[in-house]
């Protein structure tokens, strides 16, 4: 037992959904999830829940194991410990391919996008399995081909329309400036017609005006799409602003959970970011 | 119709089709004209076959990003089950270039089969890994073809792997028989059916690349992980560009067998394997009109000089090192891709010309 593990009684336990999804099932149902690496625990205890429409931010210090846990979440790794549900269905011992196929998307927090690809061939890589055209059809070119092939190519064009980029379809993703790679990797996870997105550190490298706008398109997404984001940031003013609800991490544990007021209250997560003030910790305890 | 022209890739793919076709009508020409000499005649089916070689292993290496060190495997396969085929299928089909059509796809299938079960286990490693055994199946299939026995007789077909086993009644005739290799094959091989064959490679290799299952196949080769994440069943389509690799080799093998009167399996080694390899770097990865065009010239070429004797491999390396030094260097690139701009541009103006 580590000094956390006391503090975690006190995290709220009450779900932050949104008043619209008070009776709806979870879209991300995380129960006591944890990995080791070797004799390293990465992330221990993890419990979350994720409403189907609801926006929420994972928080913590550089290497609290937030990008593990997004890992964990999207079936990169294999817990050690405690179960994902996604849609209430058991990810557990799925590969990676199958695990977004339940309604999983993310982003990286090192762009990957198909480089060498256009920006419109990337979204249709997305849309794959929305594509109804059997393997011999694609080999023959069939009219089969050419009709799926005008639907994906239009749905895709909406998609990069959606985010500003309709501009750049024809251009290849590697060439792309930085902050537009950052918002075609949203778009290309959008494609998979996911029920929840995780954005890992989607402000990353961009200045306070492409924030701003960043925050407009998350929101634009939730409300256009309905469906659940949730997000890593280190930008505390956009983690403020957008989420509705917090989770912050600290040792791969999580220390606090709640509302952006309650989060900016909170002791244990000052705390964790800022050190520990002398002489409270006593009377903390 | 507009529109189709407009697309990059469509006209890059119609300018490949065009170039075949062309040179094809030129080299026709040239044969009936009586223009090409004995030597040069013999090359045509060779060089139809080596493009579609390197057509299907630009798709494994450029387009999938998977060094394969054993494509001459599977074009072996295709070769000793096409001439196989063809013999069992002699007094059966009589029409001579409806038996090379069943040969080839016989042995493209055979090449595909094989394909498929040997991707199963190699299809797990990556890289160099995958590079080392691929090379090793390819010595392999060898050996195993190597060691082949088949034949007929008033029983029927017989095949085995080894002489001991191979037993033909009296008035047996052998189709394959071991390191002798298969002798008497009929030659079937046609430069009409080497033109259709490198066209068909050319059809089914773009439009794969083109379809959902291509655009999978290069989102795996740029990026294994986010292919993965956006629900890309990477084995899968691994899997996939291998066989119908292999399938194409394996009927670009069986043309290749039925070209000669004798086939032996040493033909299909390891160097046979490296040269196509040479024909899809030296063309460009990913680029198929590249490895239409430096299939053709990179067979010739060593067969032209053999007037040089000795020489001619040295030079052929020395071509070959300033070759990839030329293209490789930044101002030849710029350079070739303004000339490509301004052939493009010449299409769209073509285009817009007879639509408006």
């Amino acid at each position: 037992m580590n000094e956390y593990s006391k503090k975690i009684v006190k995290v709220p336990t009450v779900n932050l959904f949104r008043e619209q999804d008070k009776d709806k099932q979870p879209v991300l149902d995380v129960r006591n999830l944890g990995i080791d690496f070797g004799g390293l625990t990465a992330v221990d205890g993890f419990n979350i829940t994720v409403g189907p429409t609801e926006i929420s931010g994972l928080i913590g210090p550089n290497g609290a194991g937030k990008t593990t846990i997004f890992n964990l979440l999207t079936g990169v790794y294999q817990p050690t410990r405690g179960s994902v549900l996604i849609n209430g269905v058991d990810i557990k011992g799925m590969p990676t391919h199958k695990v977004n196929r339940l309604g999983i998307a993310r982003t990286f927090q090192n762009i990957r996008l198909f480089t060498d690809m256009t920006a419109l061939d990337n979204v249709k890589v997305g849309m794959h399995h929305d594509i109804k055209c059997s393997f011999l059809g694609s080999l023959l070119h069939l009219p089969s081909y050419y009709k799926a092939e005008k639907k994906a190519n239009e749905k895709a064009m909406e998609l990069l329309d959606f985010m500003g980029l309709a501009d750049v379809a024809d251009v290849k993703a590697g060439s792309l400036p930085y902050g537009v790679q950052r918002r075609l990797e949203i778009v290309r996870a959008l494609a998979t017609d996911p029920s929840i997105i995780l954005l890992d550190e989607p402000a990353a490298g961009m200045n306070p005006s492409e924030t701003t706008e960043l925050m407009h398109q998350i929101r634009r997404i939730r409300d256009t799409f309905h469906i659940a984001i949730f997000l890593i940031e280190h930008d505390m003013n956009l983690v403020m602003n957008v989420c509705e609800a917090i989770a912050v991490v600290n040792y791969g544990r999580l220390i606090a959970k709640g509302t952006p007021e309650e989060i900016r209250a909170n002791p244990a997560v000052i705390e964790a970011y800022l050190g520990k003030e002398e002489g409270s910790a006593d009377a903390e305890n | 119709m507009k529109k189709i022209l407009n697309n990059k890739t469509t006209r890059t793919n119609l300018l490949t089709y065009l170039v075949v076709i062309v040179a094809f009508a030129v080299m026709q020409a040239m044969n009936s004209a009586g223009m090409l000499g004995s030597s040069m005649k013999g090359f045509l089916v060779p060089i139809c076959v080596y493009i579609s070689l390197a057509v299907s292993l630009n798709l494994l290496v450029g387009i999938c990003g998977e060094l394969s060190l054993g494509h001459a495997g599977f074009m072996g396969i295709g070769a000793f089950s096409g001439v196989i085929i063809a013999a069992l299928l002699k007094d059966v089909v009589a029409n001579d270039f409806l038996r090379l059509l069943l040969a080839m796809v016989c042995g493209g299938v055979f090449a595909g089969v094989v394909g498929f079960l040997i991707g199963v286990p190699v299809l797990r490693l990556r890289g160099d890994y995958l590079a080392i055994v691929t090379l090793a199946f390819g010595e392999i299939m060898k050996n195993i073809i190597g060691n082949l026995y088949a034949g007929t007789d008033s029983e029927g077909f017989h095949m085995a792997i080894s002489t001991s086993k191979m037993k033909l009644a009296a008035g047996g005739k052998y189709i394959v028989s071991g390191p002798l290799g298969a002798t008497g094959i009929q030659k079937l091989a046609t430069f009409t059916m080497g033109f259709l064959l490198v066209l068909f490679t050319l059809f089914i290799v773009q439009n794969l690349i083109n379809s959902k299952e291509g655009r999978a196949i290069r989102a795996v080769r740029d990026n294994r992980i986010a292919a993965e994440s956006v629900g890309i069943n990477v084995t899968a389509f691994r899997m996939k560009a291998f066989v119908v690799s292999a399938f194409l080799a394996g009927m670009a093998g069986a043309l290749f067998g039925l070209n000669y009167s004798s086939v032996t399996a040493s033909k299909f080694n390891f160097n046979t394997s490296i040269n196509i390899l040479v024909f899809v770097v030296l063309g460009g990865m990913g680029n198929i009109l590249g490895s239409v065009i430096s299939a053709t010239v990179l067979y010739v070429l060593p067969e032209a000089m053999r007037g040089l004797q000795d020489y001619r491999m040295i030079l052929y390396a020395i071509v070959l090192i300033l070759v990839m030094l030329f293209t490789w260097s930044p101002k030849v690139k710029e350079f070739m891709s303004v000339i490509a701009d301004k052939v493009s541009g010449v299409f769209k103006k073509k285009e817009a010309g007879t639509n408006e």
